[in-house]
């Protein structure tokens, strides 16, 4: 299926990024390589580890918003280095990458403690979008229940919903994909992120239903106002405007 | 090994040899418990009969001295009961009794004695035995007591004999029937041995000896004749994944390959970028092949099947429709969907969704007559014990003889080909199904296409 005509495709759109500080522990250098560079071309610091123990230590130090864990690594293999960092209490975000990414390996995954799985080969900004969700979804409040972005707002509680203090009506499923884009406010959320946390779908569905779904959440909370405040970042995915 | 030692060395000889040993020894002990009861007891008898007769003969010679005891034997000789008596003076000489002459008696004053007794019987002569016993008594007179023991010791033969046919016969009998038995035995497990060596030296197809006696050699050679069975079809499904991957993914890669060449030769930088655009797409497209040729041979093989937990068809249904519900609106045309509570079915939500999200997709891009918007209705329903998932669309279906070939890998249709798609979704669907022990039915929809996903239901007791 095409892309429809999008009246609020913003080139010019950029998350709200806050640097951070990503340890990638992976064997291929080739592969770490072209993964620190576009980290860093992202405003983003990352160091690297080439085989688990190396890994371990590093991250072991805490010093790191997230740490990106290759699952087959020499010396000591991914699932074993984030069980032991969860056991000596160190709870920095964990993304697992993997070329074994069936639903069981990524149930594993996340049983090991990992807090997302991501399966090989990964587009770059698949990756991106998900590192970052994963370092501001450490910063965030877990307790509130009222969540915000730009003029926009969501009650958690009475499931509603307003927008510059006009109330929108969604239905159950629209107001979840919407928690969702707010909750990542001012970040990048792609379809497969979406499919994965809105629908608990593991898998590609043929043509991609998530953009029409996308179109009729636009249609409810941005028609009728000057600044979209969801929108579609090319190649990515989508974004709902923080401020 | 030399055969016979095998023989010996097998579990079913060995064992009837243990039966065989023990057997011998009861049917001695009873055979022995019989002789002593009958031959034995009876000599004994005999013997205490003829010492209770010598005691009164010698009682009656105290009291009533010579005249007595010759007037008792005399009385006693005439009622012939295969008694013999004699009594002799010092000289041997009879003085009474039935008995010819004094049998050579031992030197001594009393003793048991055996000598050969003639009997006449009318015209014939039998040679018997008689045992006696003979004492001294006052006055240097000799006494002879005995009774003729012919039939006693013929009796006595014959039960012997018996006992001895009978362990020959239970040991001849009982060693040839293990020989026998261990033998069939070794003759079926050499076979089964002989069968899984063909296998492992490459052949496939071979399969272990059934007898049809459904006796435990023929379970085990059923139980591994179908683990055979899922090898086999777990290399074949391996085999074919890998042939087509090899056709089907080389295509796009050697397009790649040569757009990146020829964008190379021409040194334009807006080549350089259309190539590499198109390079990522072609990229993403086959990453999506190869993902879904793994997820179908996945499911075939059966290997997710312990992860199968009980699940709500009706809610697996209601979640794929309300996804794709914005999609058929979009196109102009609609997505309903029927489904009653209680269709549980023992599945993995992902696959299931996943394949009913194939089906509804077709629906909804070939499901209707050209120009016209997709009509799609999903419904679901409980058969007898089966859970029918069916996907209706009014298009122009699938021609009866496609029916079976479109769940075949990599097989599309000449109405899809224009369109984007791998020709692998039926086939997930189709592979799905196997998984959860259900079938993927393709029936006429009058017009269009009725795609329906039969699984077992689930019942809570089962």
């Amino acid at each position: 299926m095409q892309l429809k005509a999008d009246d609020s495709l913003d080139w010019t759109a950029k998350p709200s990024r806050q640097p951070m500080r990503i340890l990638v522990i992976e064997d291929d250098r080739e592969a770490a390589g072209w993964l620190i560079k576009g980290l860093g071309e992202s405003g983003h610091v990352a160091d690297h580890a080439a085989d688990g123990e190396e890994g371990l230590n590093l991250a072991i130090e805490a010093v790191h918003d997230v740490l990106i864990v290759d699952r087959m690594l020499p010396k000591m293999d991914g699932l074993s280095i984030v069980r032991k960092l969860r056991d000596s209490g160190i709870k920095t975000p964990v993304l697992i990458l993997s070329a074994l990414a069936d639903v069981d390996e990524r149930v594993k995954g996340l049983r090991a403690g990992g807090d997302d799985y991501l399966g090989k080969p990964y587009a770059f900004s698949e990756l991106l979008a998900r590192v970052e969700n994963l370092g501001h979804r450490a910063n965030q409040a877990p307790l509130e229940t009222k969540l915000r972005a730009a003029d926009l707002e969501i009650d958690l509680l009475t499931r509603a919903v307003t927008r510059g203090g006009k109330p929108i009506l969604l239905q159950p499923r629209e107001f979840k994909l919407l928690e969702y884009l707010v909750r990542n406010a001012g970040h990048i959320v792609t379809r497969t992120m979406l499919l994965e946390n809105v629908w608990d779908y593991h898998f590609d569905p043929q043509t991609n239903v998530i953009d029409v779904h996308i179109s009729r959440l636009r249609a409810k909370i941005d028609k009728g106002y000057d600044e979209p405040i969801l929108q579609t970042v090319r190649g990515a995915g989508y974004m709902i405007r923080a401020s | 090994m030399p055969a016979r030692i095998k023989l010996l060395r097998t579990s079913t000889f060995r064992l009837a040899a243990l039966y065989l040993i023990l057997f011998a020894i009861s049917v001695a002990a009873l055979l022995g418990y019989v002789y002593w009861n009958t031959a034995v007891l009876l000599e004994r008898q005999t013997d205490d009969t003829i010492r209770a007769e010598v005691q009164a003969l010698a009682d009656q010679y105290r009291i009533r001295g010579l005249n007595g005891i010759i007037d008792t034997i005399r009385r006693r000789s005439n009622d012939d009961r295969g008694s013999v008596y004699l009594l002799a003076d010092s000289k041997g000489q009879r003085i009474a009794g039935n008995l010819v002459k004094l049998p050579a008696i031992p030197d001594n004053t009393a003793s048991w004695i055996e000598f050969p007794l003639d009997i006449e019987r009318g015209p014939a002569r039998e040679h018997h035995i008689a045992r006696a016993f003979h004492t001294d008594l006052e006055g240097e007179f000799k006494l002879v007591v005995g009774r003729d023991v012919e039939a006693l010791r013929q009796f006595a033969n014959i039960i012997r004999r018996t006992i001895f046919y009978a362990l020959a016969i239970a040991l001849v009998l009982g060693l040839g029937g293990g020989l026998l038995m261990s033998r069939n035995f070794l003759r079926r497990v050499d076979a089964i041995t002989e069968a899984s060596r063909t296998i492992m030296a490459g052949n496939m197809s071979g399969r272990m000896p059934v007898q049809g006696s459904n006796d435990e050699l023929d379970r085990l050679a059923l139980a591994l004749n179908e683990m055979l069975d899922q090898i086999e079809r777990l290399m074949a499904a391996m085999k074919e994944v890998s042939s087509n991957v090899a056709h089907d993914l080389k295509t796009p890669l050697t397009r790649i390959k040569a757009r990146v060449e020829a964008a190379l030769r021409s040194g334009s930088e807006d080549e350089y970028r259309s190539a590499l655009e198109r390079t990522v797409d072609e990229s993403d497209r086959l990453l999506a092949t190869f993902n879904a040729l793994l997820s179908i041979a996945r499911a075939e093989a059966g290997q997710a099947r312990q992860n199968l937990a009980v699940l709500d068809a009706g809610a697996i249904i209601a979640e794929v429709v309300e996804l794709y519900e914005p999609m058929a609106e979009e196109e102009g045309g609609t997505l309903v969907c029927d489904a009653p509570g209680g269709l549980s079915v023992l599945g993995d939500r992902q696959l299931l969704s996943q394949a009913l999200t194939n089906l509804i997709d077709n629906a909804i891009k070939y499901g209707a007559p050209p120009g016209a918007a997709p009509q799609v209705a999903v419904t679901g329903r409980i058969d007898a014990d089966k859970v029918i998932i069916a996907v209706r669309d009014h298009g122009e279906g699938i021609p009866t003889e496609d029916r079976g070939r479109v769940t075949e890998r990599f097989v599309r249709l000449d109405a899809s080909r224009s369109r984007p798609g791998n020709g692998l979704g039926l086939s997930l669907v189709a592979g799905v199904m196997k998984l959860h022990k259900g079938t993927l039915l393709l029936e006429d929809n009058g017009p269009g296409l009725a795609a329906k996903l039969v699984l077992p239901l689930h019942r809570p007791s089962s």
